[in-house]
């Protein structure tokens, strides 16, 4: 099966987000009220596996060997 | 003895590190691409640049190509291995060392000279040092912004792997001297060996007084000395 994996990779909470800070700062000049911003990382992968959990387990992996730094990075997957 | 500058897609540092050690220190060096064998080397410099276009991360393609399982094997052998800018993105993104480098602070390019306090002179790389020495180097990158969270700073203090932190004229630790937000002021760190070192500065860039400073020489001096010591 052909699966479609959207990989979110942001920094781990409280970690320092320059790109968000400067993002939100310019909302707020904008006029709107925004509590927060922050950059992530998005990346669309397509990939055969033969169902969605081994789809999920191989992204992990991918996830865990290079695509997000363990010690800066969260990263979230979500599969079609 | 000879040494080996391991050029990947985007390394610009490469030609003034073999300069540095071929023309100045006149230690063999040859500049080995990536697809090419470490095979034999008393020691290896990973170059300043922007391997493959800082994609993903800023090193974290070239952290996982096939020559880094070469370069960690002579690592553990005890050859002395130093990533310079890019080249510590490298060896952090690889797992050689600790932590990670993060986005500057204030997110832009920094270019500029900085103070750096030796703090370890008992390494591979510093033994031309004396300990507190302030020394000047240039700082050229957009991600040198060294992170490690509370546990690993307490281990590396402990095990003595800061080797160097950025520090105003006085050599005192102040924010104004930190070019990028390093934790605890952080410019470069060794392994637990003392023969893996990875720092943010540019030594090449600092070894000629024609340079503006020679001070980064000592860097590669005492390199070529630990490695003739076998």
């Amino acid at each position: 099966m052909r699966y479609c994996a959207e990989i979110t990779i942001q920094l781990k909470q409280g970690m320092l987000d320059p790109e968000g800070e400067t993002i939100q700062r310019a909302l707020t000049h904008l006029g709107y009220a925004v509590k927060s911003a922050h950059a992530a990382k998005r990346l669309l992968i397509e990939l055969e596996a033969d169902d969605s959990d081994d789809a999920t387990g191989m992204v992990d992996e991918m996830c865990r060997k290079m695509l997000a730094n363990p010690v800066i990075h969260n990263y979230s997957i979500v599969i079609r | 003895m000879k040494f080996a500058v391991i050029r990947f897609g985007g390394s610009n540092c490469d030609s003034d590190v073999h300069h540095i050690l071929n023309d100045l220190l006149g230690v063999p060096t040859d500049l080995v691409w990536y697809k090419d064998s470490i095979e034999g080397y008393d020691g290896v410099v990973i170059p300043g640049g922007f391997s493959y276009g800082d994609y993903l991360r800023a090193g974290a393609i070239a952290a996982r190509t096939p020559i880094m399982s070469s370069v960690r094997r002579l690592a553990d052998s005890g050859k002395p291995v130093i990533g310079i800018c890019n080249g510590f993105q490298i060896l952090a993104e690889s797992g050689l060392l600790p932590g990670a480098l993060r986005t500057n602070e204030y997110p832009k390019f920094c270019c500029k000279w900085v103070n750096l306090r030796v703090e370890n002179t008992d390494t591979a790389f510093t033994s031309g040092f004396k300990e507190g020495e302030i020394v000047r180097m240039p700082v050229a990158h957009k991600e040198g912004n060294f992170f490690a969270d509370d546990a690993a700073l307490q281990d590396m203090n402990s095990h003595h792997q800061i080797v160097f932190r950025y520090v105003d004229p006085d050599g005192n630790v102040a924010d104004y001297a930190n070019p990028n937000g390093s934790v605890e002021n952080i410019a470069g760190i060794v392994n637990g060996s003392g023969n893996v070192l990875g720092m943010m500065p540019h030594p090449e860039r600092a070894s000629e007084s024609i340079l503006g400073s020679d001070d980064g020489r000592r860097i590669f001096e005492s390199m070529v000395e630990y490695a003739e010591q076998g």
